[in-house]
């Protein structure tokens, strides 16, 4: 994989990261390794926790994929959860994506990214501030973080904690005039602590792709009609419903939406035999209307 | 003058008869045993003394020596009093002795006490050819298990005396009725609501004998289902079923489980249980673990990432090769251990991972894998199936629908091992989770379109080789289980269900 170095002034250098002078003291940005081709900039970024929910992950995904569709690029700090998450859902739909490393290029960090790194170097680029061997350092992630507000139009922030990196990301696009999204969350645990007191201090709330539309034209169709199931799970189905015949797959996508859910939970609703729901979740996974999550969840892969 | 009598030492399942030899001699009174035993054995020396005087006769003041031949042979516990006493006894007088072994351990007062490990020394010693045997009464009714062997109870060395005397005719032990007794972890299937992925998963283990994991959340009731996976399979048939009593009674333990009770055992060992515990092991000889307490039954592991990994290593060999052999410093023994392996674990370390309902699963993403990655290697390549049981609560637990009873599901259980007993006159093979190799490709013969969907979804899935083949055994029980003698579609997208996500 070829390495090179960007200078400031450099036909290829980065427009949005001149903005970074203009804040004033040590923010400004003068030279840039990167690894692959860096894709078409400004994107936009798609930040959160590490220690992200299913639920969270499974949101930065679909983000993630609404974009690299829609051919808006991904920029996200690459770090395990929602950043891996949003990497990942980006190139599988075949979008172009930027990682901000906090460490040298020539470090495999985070490990468990491996294979996730040649991917988005070979269809985007890797790009870090630190030279080739520098460790990844505590005090590095929310330094890079002003490079990945600067590479971006928007900050969407899906699931932050209190103290979550995500936040300082924030801060930075804001102080750079970008669009600052943040995606709502339960008001009950800790997990959205931070993304919500954004939404609070004025950031606009992430629905869907369509949100973005003002910044993007290309985002403007929302990705489906939001179809909503009327009320909770049928729990007395009508049994000629669901003996026999291929209805019961569609009727099992009505079931089954964007939010995970179990699948002991679908086969009490639809009374459904466990082996004959064994065979219908294989066949849509098959042909890629569902996935199965970790936890025995399923989920709809598309709408 | 020398005398003899038979009595039994014991290793693993199997033994060897002793030839207990008593000489009196001219000389200091004295008594000393040899033959490589142990300390109990030693101890005999006072208890026969005592017994033989307090049982009315005399106890010779020459010099007496007591060989316990095969002297090569360890022997361990108070089980050759008897027959100690009983040769002792003969160097006076006319004991008609031959063909007969004797079994038990004398009180003080002349008495016969019950010793463990009767069953096995009793089927031990019809094999070498013995057709009478003499055991304390409360013994009697577990050795009777034995065909072909005539038991006498005693209660007393004097009773055995007179009993071999011909003064008192004592009745031979009647073998009691098998198919007594039930097991007391029952769970009736009905009586777990909901949960239908999870028992249809304990169906399909329990017809083909697959190891099968479990993850969900604490309070999911995984251990309920567990129990009732005992439930599911099929009554044992007469040699296993005394073979599991014999493990049992190696251990004393036959008052956990009735000695004639036909039904599988189930054991569900505590995470903190000592390596010794699980496998075997102990001081001595080595006594069966709990993998051989569960032999042709269910081993239920709760909580299993908490096991330490020495003890699931030490699981490797029994999952392989369905026995495990214990090395101690007084020898080598096998047991067997052909258990279907049920374990537990939380899916993640704060056990909230996929949960629907309540405060969200917060472990990082490395913690889990970690965490399921204990479960790696030799457990995992042996595990076929996994499934995920939520945790239900309100309304999910009392659907309309109605939940089966074991009974019903056990005869289709029945069914699917019946056809699997067939296939075996050719393969040699007892149960789908057994099959390897070519007698997998062999057996699990799929249809046109079943072959096109496992190459489709093996490559979508990436399938690794041991993934297709756990997915092909299950596949064949699937289709066992529906009466199928062909693989089809169906049968195959089901167990790639079951496969687990985590390759």
């Amino acid at each position: 994989m070829t390495r090179r170095g960007l200078e400031a002034g450099d036909e290829r250098w980065p427009p949005g990261l001149a903005d970074l002078d203009q804040l004033g003291g040590p923010s400004g940005v003068r030279s840039l390794w990167v690894e692959g081709e860096l894709p078409a900039l400004p994107g936009v970024a798609v930040v959160g926790s590490r220690q992200a929910t299913v639920a969270g992950l499974e949101a930065a995904r679909r983000i993630g994929a609404d974009l690299g569709r829609r051919g808006v690029t991904v920029v996200s700090g690459f770090a395990t959860g929602v950043d891996g998450a949003a990497h990942r859902g980006c190139l599988g739909a075949g979008g172009q994506t930027v990682a901000v490393l906090g460490c040298g290029l020539a470090v495999d960090y985070p490990r468990s990214h491996s294979r996730l790194r040649t991917e988005v170097s070979v269809r985007g680029a890797v790009v870090s501030e630190y030279t080739a061997w520098d460790a990844p350092r505590a005090w590095h992630f929310p330094h890079r973080n002003r490079i990945i507000a600067a590479l971006s139009r928007a900050v969407v922030v899906v699931e932050a904690g209190e103290k979550s990196g995500a936040l300082s990301t924030a801060r930075w696009a804001a102080d750079l005039g970008r669009e600052v999204l943040a995606v709502p969350g339960s008001i009950l645990g800790p997990a959205h602590q931070g993304s919500n007191r954004l939404l609070r201090d004025g950031a606009r709330p992430y629905l869907d792709v369509s949100d973005l539309s003002d910044l993007f034209p290309e985002c403007v169709t929302p990705p489906v009609s939001n179809r909503r199931r009327k009320g909770a799970l049928p729990r007395d189905p009508d049994p000629r419903l669901v003996v026999g015949g291929g209805s019961h797959a569609s009727r099992l996508l009505t079931l089954i939406e964007a939010e995970p859910v179990h699948r002991e939970l679908v086969a009490q609703a639809l009374s459904l035999d466990p082996a004959e729901l064994a065979v219908l979740l294989g066949e849509l996974e098959l042909e890629g209307h569902v996935r199965s999550l970790p936890g025995g969840l399923v989920a709809r892969a598309r709408w | 003058m020398v005398a003899t009598a038979i009595s039994c030492a014991v290793q693993g399942l199997s033994g060897v008869p002793v030839t207990v030899e008593v000489d009196v001699a001219n000389g200091l009174p004295a008594f000393t045993i040899v033959g490589l035993t142990d300390r109990a054995i030693q101890e005999a020396r006072e208890r026969v003394r005592a017994a033989v005087r307090n049982a009315g006769f005399d106890f010779p003041q020459r010099r007496v020596t007591v060989n316990l031949a095969p002297a090569e042979v360890p022997k361990e516990g108070s089980g050759f009093d008897l027959a100690i006493a009983l040769a002792l006894l003969r160097t006076e007088r006319e004991l008609p002795l031959d063909g007969v072994a004797c079994i038990g351990e004398l009180a003080l007062d002349g008495g016969v006490r019950g010793v463990i490990g009767v069953l096995p020394m009793a089927r031990q010693l019809l094999a070498s050819g013995f057709r009478q045997l003499i055991v304390p009464l409360e013994n009697a009714a577990e050795a009777a298990l034995v065909e072909g062997i005539g038991v006498v109870g005693v209660e007393s060395l004097g009773v055995a005396v007179a009993h071999l005397e011909g003064r008192l005719r004592l009745e031979p032990a009647a073998p009691p009725q098998m198919g007594q007794g039930t097991p007391r972890d029952g769970v009736n299937l009905s009586a777990i609501h909901g949960q239908h992925l999870a028992k249809r998963a304990l169906e399909i283990a329990a017809a083909g004998r697959h190891n099968l994991l479990m993850l969900g959340p604490p309070g999911a009731g995984k251990t309920m289902l567990a129990r009732a996976m005992a439930g599911l399979l099929p009554d044992l048939a007469w040699d296993e079923a005394l073979e599991v009593a014999a493990l049992y009674s190696l251990l004393g333990r036959l008052g956990d489980r009735p000695p004639t009770s036909l039904r599988p055992p189930f054991r569900a060992p505590h995470h903190s249980v000592s390596r010794a515990g699980l496998v075997g092991g102990g001081t001595g000889l080595a006594q069966p673990g709990e993998v051989s307490l569960s032999h042709r039954g269910v081993l239920f592991l709760d909580e299993v990432c908490e096991f330490s990994r020495a003890h699931l290593e030490a699981l490797r060999q029994p999952l392989e090769e369905r026995r495990v052999g214990v090395t101690r410093v007084r020898g080598t023994v096998t047991f067997p251990a052909d258990f279907v392996l049920v374990a537990a674990a939380n899916p993640c370390p704060c056990g909230r991972l996929g949960q629907r309902e309540g405060p969200a699963c917060l472990c990082p993403e490395d913690a889990v894998i970690r965490y399921q990655a204990r479960l790696s290697g030799p457990m995992r390549d042996r595990i076929d199936m996994m499934v995920d049981v939520p945790r239900l609560d309100g309304e999910a637990l009392f659907g309309s629908r109605a939940e089966e009873s074991t009974a019903t599901v056990r005869e289709r259980v029945a069914g699917a091992r019946a056809r699997q007993a067939q296939r075996a006159d050719g393969t040699g093979v007892a149960a789908n989770a057994l099959l390897d190799g070519e007698q997998l490709v062999a057996v699990c013969r799929l249809d046109a379109r079943a072959r096109d969907l496992l190459t489709t979804a093996g490559e979508r899935w990436r399938l690794s080789a041991r993934g297709y083949h756990r997915v092909l055994r299950v596949s064949r029980t699937i289709a066992d289980l529906a009466g199928e003698e062909t693989v089809g579609r169906r049968a195959v997208l089901e167990a790639f269900q079951l496969r687990g996500q985590s390759e």
